[in-house]
């Protein structure tokens, strides 16, 4: 028997106009019976005080006709396109422009990474969109080592950035230790964070563990909120010391690195300097998650997306191999969040709500759960487009979403949905997305 | 039973709420030898693999194994993972259960997962690369290439287990479980959806894994022609409890055991008396 007789039948879904038609005439009748009374009708307080209303049928009607054309293209458009991997082996195409991509792409956004300070160095807007970038870069690497490797789902992974933020900016103005020495330890504490919410927390699965860490994300929000001593509640912390070149200060100081150079102060240095950094520290993350998948722990976290049975079938300490997914994502996360408290100089709970769990979450799904390169792809698209969408104004937000939308139904398993094997022996292959599994839990 | 039993079930029990899924069930399973586990459907012959392997925590009783080297293990008291990390028993599953997104060979190297992770010192010597990591990992890939040899599924290591036709995801689920290097590997209905040839490969397949690798086996099939040409002894459950056992020739002319298959499904006694005549 050969492998592609094996494979289930995608033709079984239903197209053709009868088909459309139908979805269309539903979801124009939905959005009828829910825009009757929220658009239909239109009530405010009269001059007397009293209720007066009127009628906004036009209105409605132009809502309900959109709804239903939008359904019939949206369907057509998905049946054109069509999810791309509708076959289990990776098609030859596809599979070349993969190896083309991951050969050439990868080396040439790294290389092109390195030169943004050189080509924009007058442009300190496009400096510090990059900084950002490449934050949710290195958050999204760290988030896709729990969500798109072990197949756990986080909807807290703030909670993470947050300890770490606030580990360095407590630490750095309350004793007085230099960036390079809370770095290390930002990053433990969120590691022992992430250990003991997962102890009590992995056994969960799914939703269920879904809606714990999104609990936890905001129990360290409210305990930052509420801890004033500490952390100086609402108010935040500022005053946060700046990063150093290994002690050198970079300002205008006698001692700062520009006098010692011999060279003109600018301040444009320190926002060099805080791009490399972010940058060496995003590409730690990756060169660690990537050495780690061919390492024995990083299998057993696949394996255990894949299926948790027959990995605690095969002698797998389920629990153990989750708490070290759990602690290296959030490891990554402290380190990310130390880089926010120096770069900003000042942090506070605002900065480390449910949206950015949901920001980084949809970057890592975006990207195509477990891949590197997918993931930097979709952090650039998310962020860089957000900003590009500026000039829509009020509309930015919809303009995005239906962007979002529309990219999920092209690439439902994310832009680089195949996996890459850990290891092999005569061909290296990539995996189709349909086969790999998303994790239960 | 005399001789050298690794595996001795002791009045084993497995009550489900009101169900009594397996009934002070006691038997032994011989070292280097095959011993198979046959009944009718909903006779609990699952539930015993799921209690001996530590997913069901038993109602009751006791199950020890016995290493060669005179080591006992209760594992009714070891449970979960443990059970294949240190007693050293592997079990394939009656719904194949691989990991369908990654390939056949990483496949094998999970299932070494313990010993590498002792090799890549916890990971940490790993991630610096060192070369007894590197030789340790050369090696697994040596032992889950000899294996997908033996499985006749080497020009397949690099292609997602997934993709791999349902006889050979059987085979593979079983040097899965060989790549663990158990002193018990335990099969769930092994030959369920092989054609005739490829169920004769499995005998083969598990002779030679008995033979030459000393792994005693325990057995569930439904398939006479697999039970009654390689298994050493067998033993009949009908509703969790033990109605017969001994020789397959014996086995299969005990009329306690025609009429728990008659009682069941016809066409299954018609298969216990056919077989082997
Ligand atoms: N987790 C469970 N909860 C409740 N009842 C169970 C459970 N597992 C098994 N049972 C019951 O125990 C009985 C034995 O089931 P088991 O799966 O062990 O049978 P089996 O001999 O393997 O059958 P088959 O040949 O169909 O695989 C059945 O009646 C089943 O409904
Ligand atoms: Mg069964």
């Amino acid at each position: 028997m050969s492998a592609t007789s094996a494979r289930p039948s995608h033709a079984a879904q239903p197209s053709g106009s009868a088909f459309i038609l139908k979805k269309a005439l539903i979801s124009a009748a939905v959005a009828l019976v829910l825009f009757s009374l929220m658009i239909g009708i239109r009530t405010e307080a009269g001059p007397q005080g009293g209720l007066i209303y009127w009628t906004r049928f036009g209105d409605l009607a132009a809502l309900v006709g959109t709804v239903f054309g939008g359904s019939i293209i949206i369907e057509l458009l998905r049946q054109w396109w069509g999810p791309i991997d509708t076959d289990h082996i990776v098609p030859k195409p596809v599979q070349a422009a993969m190896s083309f991509a991951g050969r050439w792409l990868a080396p040439a956004l790294l290389v092109f990474a390195f030169l943004v300070p050189v080509i924009f160095y007058n442009q300190r807007y496009i400096l510090d969109l990059s900084i950002l970038v490449l934050t949710y870069v290195m958050l999204g690497w760290g988030l896709n080592v729990v969500v798109g490797l072990a197949g756990l789902l986080d909807l807290g992974y703030v909670a993470f950035y947050a300890v770490g933020a606030y580990s360095y900016a407590l630490l750095a103005t309350n004793f007085g230790l230099s960036f390079w020495v809370c770095l290390p330890l930002a990053g433990i504490l969120a590691a022992f964070w992430g250990v003991l919410l997962g102890f009590p927390v992995l056994r969960l699965r799914g939703d269920y563990l879904a809606i714990v860490t999104l609990a936890f994300g905001e129990i360290i929000r409210l305990v930052i909120i509420n801890w004033q001593s500490l952390t100086g509640g609402p108010n935040g912390v500022s005053g946060i010391p700046r990063p150093t070149l290994f002690g050198i200060p970079l300002d205008n100081s006698d001692d700062g690195l520009a006098a010692k150079l011999g060279i003109d102060f600018s301040p444009t240095h320190r926002i060099v300097f805080l791009f490399y950094l972010i940058l060496a520290m995003a590409l730690l993350t990756n060169w660690v998650t990537i050495r780690l998948r061919r390492l024995p722990i990083g299998r057993a976290w696949e394996a255990l997306r894949e299926d948790e049975v027959a990995c605690r079938a095969l002698g797998i300490n389920v629990t153990t191999t989750k708490l070290t997914a759990f602690a290296t994502g959030a490891m990554f996360g402290g380190f990310a969040g130390a880089f926010f408290a120096t770069r900003q100089g000042f942090i506070s709970p605002e900065s480390f709500t449910f949206q950015e769990s949901a920001l980084v979450l949809a970057i890592v799904v975006l990207g195509g759960m477990g891949s590197q390169l997918g993931v930097a792809l979709a952090a650039l698209t998310m962020i860089g487009g957000f900003e590009l969408f500026r000039g829509f104004d009020q509309y930015r937000m919809l303009v995005f979403g239906i962007a979002m939308v529309l990219l999920m139904i092209w690439r439902p398993r994310g832009l680089i949905g195949h996996r890459a094997p850990t290891v092999y022996l005569e061909r290296n292959q990539a995996i189709s997305s349909d086969l790999v599994k998303e994790g239960h839990g | 039973m005399s001789g050298d039993p690794i595996l001795t079930v002791d009045r084993l029990m497995m009550r489900f709420g009101g169900i009594v899924a397996v009934n002070a069930l006691s038997f032994a399973a011989e070292r280097r030898k095959i011993t198979a586990l046959i009944g009718p459907n909903g006779a609990g012959k699952t539930t015993v693999f799921n209690c001996i392997t530590g997913f069901y925590r038993p109602s009751g009783g006791a199950i020890r194994l016995a290493h060669d080297d005179g080591r006992t293990m209760q594992l009714e008291r070891l449970g979960d993972f443990r059970i294949t990390k240190q007693a050293k028993v592997a079990r394939t599953f009656q719904n194949i259960r691989l990991f369908p997104g990654m390939t056949a060979l990483e496949n094998l190297m999970v299932a070494q997962h313990n010993a590498l992770m002792r090799a890549s010192g916890l990971t940490l010597l790993g991630l610096l690369g060192l070369p007894s990591w590197r030789e340790a990992e050369q090696r697994a890939i040596e032992l889950a290439r000899t294996w997908l040899d033996r499985v006749g599924l080497l020009s397949r290591a690099d292609d997602a287990a997934g993709n791999l036709a349902y006889g050979d995801q059987r085979r593979l689920e079983i040097a899965r479980a060989m790549c663990t290097e158990p002193v018990l590997l335990c099969l769930d209905e092994p030959a369920a959806g092989l054609n005739a040839r490829e169920s004769g490969g499995l005998n083969e397949l598990l002779l030679s894994i008995r033979n030459e690798q000393g792994t005693s086996i325990l057995l569930i099939e439904h398939d006479m022609s697999v039970v009654m040409e390689i298994s050493d002894h067998v033993v009949v459950m009908d509703y969790g409890v033990k109605i017969a056992e001994g020789s397959p020739q014996a086995v299969r002319d005990d009329p306690k055991v025609i009429a728990a298959y008659l009682g069941a499904d016809e066409e299954e006694a018609i298969a216990v008396m056919e077989s082997g005549t």
